[in-house]
């Protein structure tokens, strides 16, 4: 452009010239990213099934990505530059999770990539992430990603089935407790079983019958007679979505309830909602997040304050808040980093500690797995109910520990 | 496994088949009558469940659901066989197959749209709550309630088809549109009340399972693929075939529950493939002449 003026100058400026001039100053001025290009926005990926059986959760995640993205922005950006968030519809399928991801990769050209809400879809994720060493915050529940799908670009921001059950193990089984168990016939369903079984040897609890059921199964009465003449007195109920919903209603109306306690690895907020409050009543299971937790927790109640004040009011839900943490803790080590550059981010994000809506939190250094704490709730009756939104009892919320989570050395790390 | 376990998986499989008979008859009149598959029948059936919680909403009570709910959506599929399928009436048979295809995804849609994608709550009316007991063990009463609507649906079918002025005209018209017109009979206004009133009774099973199963823009889809399976087994188009499939395949769910429960599903589908192999008209179905 210099070049340009100083030509320009050296003879005498016909019309012409001067209009071709004006009309390349006046490009320049419409295109910043030229003058601007080391200023570049941070751009993150976020694949979530919009449509379909998780719609809800899926919709809760993209609203809390969007507040963190909102805030950063608010303070002025992530190491002086913008953050984007390109949210992108997986449709509960891996093969169009692991297709957007790679179009994310390739021609939106993110820095990173948070999301999926199913865990067979984020296992599909994980494996495009990790053939091109692309960050990844993985936000849905999966063991299987600290194991054999193991990629050091990846982060499991989500609780992992062995804590999970770990925990609610803790507070619903006793010595000597029998327990049946009704579970969904894929990947989630088996790493709870999995889980709770490993929890129950510990503590001393027996399993007297196992039910696998089909996934997405519109009618359970004909898996409750066995239930029933188990002399089981905890059923533990572990499936996903819908079927959580389907599967409590039905078992309340054959008279479950009256003979056993009702256990279910995570207790969702969306599912409750789709039945009466007396279905639920008394139903336990465990949580990442309930937005209650603000009554004895300052940064949950902060985090809930934002999103009222972004969503009219509106509270975050569990699988929401993963969205929030997941991409909240990505930028906090994109700030701590100071750039984008992937092993600047897994260094700061290995030496992370954060408490941004459920307590302290830190990646573990050996498979990434985020150490946080592990609620308990209980569905509360309709009569105790103080509002629409009041859901749950908090029964426990235990903090972050390394004792719920199988070793590092158990799970064939060196450290 | 006791004595007393296998008869109650009995009666549960009796009662699942009451259930998919209830699912599968609006599927197999409009067939047997019409000559039309009716791929919009699950989201009818979800339309049904919708209007049943609409109507319950504004009148506080889950009978005039029962009642006004099927009647409204049967007038629904009045409107949809005046509009959409009568000017395909005379063309190949793949057209209203097609065309009630894709509108069962506008349905779908159309009800994400106004209700939203989430689960709705449906509670079970509180004069049919609760438990009897069967002697084997105890059963829900709404379930029991289920069973007594369908044994009621199917005897006024009966009676209307075959004890009435009406039911000689619809199955003539069956039989032979084309002498039917000949003879100075309304065929078109014969085929528009057929269709609504399988659309109606879909909606009718729609209501009724919406306190068993949850009421949610998708509890369409599995019922679509169990009344199919009901129907191919039963023969396409037959009632005595349908309530026989219902039950047989009812009985066959719930026995495999017992022993192989992660089959449950996948046994119904083995079940119709096996039919199609040794009677492929199904059980009671006639010989496709003329479809």
């Amino acid at each position: 452009m210099t070049n340009g003026i100083e030509t320009l100058a050296s003879r005498p400026i016909g019309r012409r010239a001067a209009l071709i001039g004006l009309a390349g100053v006046a490009g320049t001025l419409s295109m910043p990213w030229i003058a601007r290009a080391q200023a570049e926005t941070i751009r993150i990926g976020f694949p979530t099934p919009l449509t379909g059986p998780f719609a809800a959760e899926a919709n809760d995640q993209v609203r809390s990505a969007q507040l963190a993205v909102k805030l950063a922005n608010d303070k002025g950006g992530i190491a002086g530059r913008k953050v984007e968030l390109l949210v992108r519809d997986d449709k509960l399928n891996a093969g169009e999770a692991a297709t957007r991801t790679l179009e994310l990769i390739e021609k939106d050209k993110v820095h990173a990539v948070v999301g999926a809400l199913s865990s067979a879809v984020q296992l599909a994720v994980n494996e495009v992430t990790r053939a091109r060493s692309m960050l990844y915050i993985s936000i849905s529940q999966s063991d299987t990603i600290n194991e054999k799908d193991f990629s050091p670009y990846t982060f499991h921001e989500a609780l992992n089935p062995t804590m999970t059950t770990a925990v609610v193990a803790r507070h619903s089984f006793k010595k000597g407790s029998k327990v049946a168990y009704l579970v969904a016939d894929y990947a989630y369903g088996h790493e709870m079983l999995r889980g709770f079984k490993r929890a129950a040897k510990e503590i001393g609890a027996q399993t007297v019958s196992e039910i696998l059921h089909p996934f997405g199964a519109a009618d359970y009465s004909t898996f409750i007679p066995t239930i029933l003449s188990s002399g089981a007195d905890i059923l533990c109920i572990c499936n996903f979505g819908r079927d959580q919903a389907n599967s409590i209603k039905q078992a309340v109306d054959f008279g479950v309830k009256d003979q056993m306690k009702i256990v279910v690895p995570v207790l969702l907020h969306n599912q409750r909602l789709a039945v009466d409050p007396e279905v639920f009543e008394g139903v336990t299971g465990g949580a990442n997040y309930y937005w209650g937790l603000e009554e004895t927790m300052p940064s949950a109640k902060s985090f809930n304050d934002a999103f009222r004040a972004m969503y009219k009011g509106t509270i975050p839900t569990d699988y929401g808040a993963y969205g929030y943490t997941g991409v909240a803790s990505l930028l906090m080590a994109i700030e701590k980093a100071g750039g984008t550059e992937p092993q600047k981010v897994i260094a700061a994000l290995e030496a992370l500690k954060y408490d941004i809506a459920k307590g302290e939190q830190s990646y573990r250094k050996c498979d990434h797995q985020s150490m946080q704490s592990v609620l308990v709730l209980e569905s509360k009756a309709k009569k105790a109910m103080k509002s629409d939104a009041d859901l749950f009892k908090i029964v426990a919320a235990e903090p972050a520990s390394e004792s719920v989570l199988r070793t590092c050395s158990e799970l064939g790390f060196k450290s | 496994m006791t004595v007393q376990l296998i008869a109650m998986q009995l009666f549960s499989g009796l009662a699942l088949g009451a259930v998919l008979i209830m699912v599968a008859l609006g599927l197999s009149i409009i067939f047997g009558m019409l000559g039309i598959v009716n791929f919009a029948h699950g989201a009818l059936f979800m339309v049904g469940a919708y209007a049943g919680l609409y109507v319950a909403g504004l009148t506080g009570s889950f009978w005039w659901a029962l009642l006004i709910a099927p009647v409204m959506i049967g007038l629904f599929g009045m409107l949809i066989e005046r509009f959409l399928i009568r000017p395909l009436y005379g063309r190949s048979p793949d057209d209203p197959l097609l065309l009630t295809f894709g509108l069962g995804y506008v349905l779908v849609e159309a009800v994400r749209i106004l209700f939203g994608t989430d689960g709705i709550p449906f509670s079970t009316p509180a004069a049919l709550r609760g438990m009897v007991n069967l002697g084997i063990g105890f059963f829900p009463l709404y379930r029991l309630f289920v069973i007594g609507v369908v044994v009621a649906v199917l005897l006024l079918l009966w009676i209307g088809l075959e004890k009435t002025k009406f039911g000689l005209i619809v199955r003539a018209g069956s039989a032979d549109p084309l002498i039917m017109r000949v003879l100075g009979v309304d065929i078109s206004r014969l085929w528009l009340v057929v269709f609504g009133i399988g659309v109606g009774i879909t909606a009718l099973g729609g209501v009724l399972a919406a306190p068993m199963r949850n009421v949610s823009p998708e509890m369409g889809t599995l019922v679509l693929a169990e009344a199919f399976v009901v129907t191919v087994i039963g023969g396409m188009g037959s009632l005595p075939g349908a309530v026989i499939a219902g039950l047989i395949v009812g009985v066959s769910v719930s026995m495999t529950s017992l022993f192989a429960p992660e089959m449950a599903t996948i046994v119904m589908f083995a079940l119709m493939a096996f039919i199609l192999l040794v009677r492929p008209n199904g059980l009671y179905g006639r010989a496709a002449s003329g479809l």
